[in-house]
C-alpha cells in the first residue's frame, strides 16, 4: 500500500487522468455535437489528474524538503501542473471546454514525457535554494511563469487554427467549438502580460539575492533566464503598440514558448552541486 | 351498444399540403381565429383543442367524443374560412390517436417545418397550447401531450444536430462574425449599397446586437431609406474609404461593374487598426470585393459563393439528423401513447 503512494506513481496517475480527460474530450468533439455534459465529464477528470498530480509533487517536496524544482522531470511537471492552475482560473471563459481539451493534451503530454524519460529524475540539486525561502518563492514564480507561457502557447495555437478555418472556410469538427478570434486575441495578450509580470517579479526576487553573491549563479542561467524574460517584455511592449497583433503575434507566441521550454536545459544544468536519486524498482 | 374511446385527432393544412393561394385563403387573423374557437368551443363532442395558426400551417388538435365530430368540423373550418369542402379535401390532411402525437412531436422539433430544424416553431406551438390554456380549451389529454411535446423538442434540439448552423445567407454571415467576433455589441457594421440583400444583411447584425449600422449608397436618399429600416446611418459613397477604416464588418452588394472595394483600400485601412479583425461579405455579382483582399492578415473575405456552400452544408447536416430525431420522437410516442389512450378511454366515459 505504501508503494501506491510512491511519488512518481502518483505523478503517473495524474497524468494518466489528464490522457483520460484529453481522449474522452477529443472523442466528444470530433462527433458533430459535443454532449452537454462534456464539460463537467473533462473538469472531473482534470481536477482528479490535477489534486493526484499536485499531492505527488507534495510527496516528493516532503522528501526532499523543500519546493520539487531540482531536476527537469520536477520542472516539467511543475509547468504542466501550473497550466492546469491556470486552466480552472480562465477555462470557463471557453465554449465548450475547448481550451480543457487543449490544456489535457498539454498536460498530458508533459507529464508522461517526463515520466518517460528516466535520466530527467536520475540526478537533483542538492539543496538548491539553500534553505532560503526567497530563492524558492523566485523559482516557483519562474516555473509557474512558464505555465503561464505554455498556456499562452495553446491559446495561441487555438488562435491560429480558428485563423486557419476561416480563411480557408473549413468550418465544422473541431473548429466548430473554438472560441472566436477576437476572444483568442484578448486572452493572449492578458496571458502574456501575467506571464511576463510573474517573471519580472521573480527575477526582481532572484537578482535581489544574486547581487548579494555574484557566484551564485552561472553565466549561461543568467543570459539564458534574461533573454527569454527580454524576449517575452519585447513582445508584450510590440502588442500593446500593436506592431505584433494577430497570426504573427501568435506565431511568436508558439515559437518563442519552445524555445523558452529548451531554455530550461542551460538554465537547470548550471547547478553546482547535484546528487543520485535510487532509480526507480 | 358499441361503445369508443375518444380520438385524439388533428385536422389542418401546412406547406406540404396546401399551396400558398389555398394557404392564404384558410390563414387564421384573429377574428377568424376567434370565430373558428367559438365555433369548436360550441361543437357537440369537442372535448379539448388548440389551434396552431402560423404562416405555413393552421392546425387544430383536440379530443372529440367520436369520429363522427370531425365531419361537424370540416364543414365549420370551411364556414370560417371561406373555401370550400372540394379544396379543403385537396389541401387538409387529419390525423387520429397516435399519429396525431408523432405528428405534434415532429412539428414542435421542427422537423416538419420549411426550413428544417428552425426554431421558431416551438415558441409558435408553445404559444398555441398558452393560448388555449388561458381559455381552458384544453383538458388532461392535450395538456399530457403538449407538455410531452416541449420535453421532446428540447430533447431532440439538445441531444441531436438538427438546429445545427445556419442555413440563409445573411444569417451564415451573422454566424461567421461571430466566430470572429464573438460577441457583436461591439462591432461597426458598414453595408455598402441599399439593395434588398444588403438590407437583409443588415437586419440581421442588428437582430444580432451590433453596435452600429452604417449603410453607404450612391445616392443617400437610398442609403437613408435602407438606414431607416435597419435602425442605422446613411452616409454616401464617396466617403467609403474613411468608414471602411472604422467598420469591423462590411456587407456589400452594389450594382458596380468594377471593385468598389480595393485591396489597396482595405489595406490602407488594416494600417489604422491592425488588432481588430475585418470582415468582409460580398454580397453582389459581379463581385464588389478584390478578391486579393482575402491575402490580407485579420482580413477574412466571404463572397456569395462561400456563404451559400456553408447554408448547404449546413443544410445537408441537418437533413442527415432527421432520421436519428424520427427514432428518437418514435420511441417518445411510443412511451406516451398508452398513457394517452387510456386518458381518451376516461374522456369517453366523462
Amino acid at each position: 500500500m505504501l508503494s501506491l503512494l510512491n511519488d512518481r506513481a502518483l505523478l503517473w496517475v495524474g497524468a494518466l487522468f489528464y490522457l483520460a480527460g484529453f481522449i474522452t474530450g477529443l472523442v466528444a468533439l470530433t462527433r458533430r455535437k459535443a454532449p452537454a455534459g462534456l464539460r463537467p465529464v473533462l473538469n472531473t477528470f482534470l481536477v482528479i489528474g490535477w489534486v493526484v498530480q499536485m499531492t505527488g509533487l507534495y510527496v516528493r517536496g516532503i522528501a526532499v524538503g523543500g519546493c520539487p524544482l531540482g531536476n527537469k522531470f520536477e520542472i516539467v511537471q511543475f509547468v504542466a501542473w501550473s497550466a492546469m492552475v491556470l486552466y480552472f482560473f480562465v477555462g470557463t471563459a471557453f465554449r465548450m471546454s475547448v481550451l480543457g481539451l487543449f490544456t489535457a493534451g498539454y498536460a498530458a503530454t508533459l507529464a508522461l514525457i517526463s515520466l518517460l524519460i528516466p535520466t530527467w529524475d536520475l540526478v537533483r540539486g542538492a539543496k538548491i535554494f539553500g534553505q532560503n525561502p526567497w530563492i524558492e518563492l523566485h523559482a516557483a514564480l519562474a516555473v509557474f511563469s512558464y505555465g503561464v507561457f505554455g498556456l499562452l502557447a495553446l491559446t495561441s495555437l487555438m488562435h491560429l487554427l480558428q485563423n486557419w478555418s476561416l480563411k480557408h472556410k473549413r468550418l465544422n469538427g473541431l473548429f466548430w467549438f473554438l472560441p472566436s478570434v477576437v476572444q483568442l486575441g484578448e486572452i493572449n495578450y492578458r496571458l502574456l502580460a501575467l506571464g511576463v509580470l510573474l517573471l519580472t517579479f521573480s527575477l526582481g526576487v532572484g537578482a535581489a539575492w544574486w547581487v548579494r553573491d555574484t557566484n551564485s549563479v552561472d553565466y549561461p542561467k543568467l543570459i539564458v533566464t534574461l533573454g527569454v524574460w527580454a524576449v517575452y517584455t519585447t513582445m508584450l511592449f510590440f502588442r500593446w503598440r500593436a506592431w505584433l497583433v494577430s497570426v504573427r503575434f501568435a506565431w511568436v507566441c508558439l515559437l518563442m514558448f519552445f524555445i523558452a521550454l529548451f531554455s530550461l536545459g542551460p538554465v537547470n544544468s548550471s547547478r553546482h552541486h547535484e546528487v543520485v536519486l535510487t532509480p526507480e524498482s | 351498444m358499441e361503445t369508443h374511446s375518444a380520438t385524439l385527432f388533428l385536422l389542418g393544412a401546412s406547406h406540404h399540403t396546401a399551396p400558398l393561394a389555398i394557404r392564404e385563403k384558410i390563414a387564421l387573423d384573429e377574428s377568424r381565429a376567434s370565430a373558428l374557437a367559438a365555433f369548436l368551443g360550441s361543437t357537440p363532442g369537442v372535448q379539448e383543442f388548440a389551434l396552431l395558426n402560423t404562416c405555413n400551417r393552421v392546425e387544430i388538435y383536440g379530443v372529440a367524443r367520436t369520429p363522427d365530430t370531425l365531419l361537424t368540423l370540416r364543414a365549420g373550418f370551411c364556414e370560417t374560412t371561406g373555401c370550400t369542402l372540394s379544396e379543403l379535401d385537396a389541401a387538409c390532411f387529419q390525423r387520429h390517436n397516435h399519429d396525431t402525437v408523432a405528428h405534434l412531436f415532429a412539428v414542435a422539433s421542427g422537423l416538419d417545418s420549411q426550413i428544417i430544424g428552425e426554431t421558431e416553431i416551438l415558441g409558435q406551438v408553445k404559444d398555441a397550447y398558452d393560448n388555449a390554456l388561458a381559455h381552458k380549451w384544453t383538458g388532461p389529454v392535450l395538456n399530457r401531450v403538449f407538455q410531452k411535446t416541449f420535453q421532446a423538442a428540447k430533447h431532440i434540439r439538445t441531444h441531436t444536430g438538427i438546429g445545427f448552423g445556419q442555413i440563409s445567407v445573411a444569417t451564415v454571415a451573422v454566424d461567421l462574425a461571430g466566430r470572429i467576433f464573438g460577441d457583436l455589441s461591439s462591432t461597426r457594421v458598414l453595408v455598402v449599397g441599399a439593395g434588398q440583400i444588403g438590407l437583409k444583411a443588415a437586419q440581421a447584425f442588428q437582430s444580432r446586437g451590433a453596435a452600429s449600422i452604417t449603410v453607404a449608397s450612391r445616392t443617400l436618399a437610398k442609403a437613408g431609406e435602407a438606414a431607416a429600416l435597419s435602425g442605422g446611418w446613411a452616409m454616401s459613397l464617396a466617403d467609403l474609404p474613411e468608414a471602411v477604416a472604422g467598420a469591423d464588418i462590411i456587407a456589400s452588394s452594389t450594382s458596380s461593374p468594377d471593385f468598389v472595394l480595393t485591396a489597396e483600400m482595405i489595406a490602407a485601412s488594416m494600417k489604422r487598426r491592425p488588432a481588430r479583425p475585418l470582415f468582409l461579405i460580398d454580397l453582389a455579382l459581379p463581385r464588389d470585393v478584390e478578391p486579393v483582399a482575402a491575402q490580407l492578415a485579420n482580413v477574412f473575405l466571404y463572397n456569395l459563393d462561400d456563404l451559400a456552400g456553408i447554408a448547404e452544408e449546413n443544410l445537408a447536416q441537418r437533413e442527415a439528423e432527421v432520421a436519428k430525431c424520427r427514432a428518437i420522437l418514435a420511441q417518445r410516442t411510443a412511451a406516451l401513447w398508452p398513457q394517452v389512450a387510456q386518458s381518451l378511454n376516461q374522456r369517453r366515459h366523462a
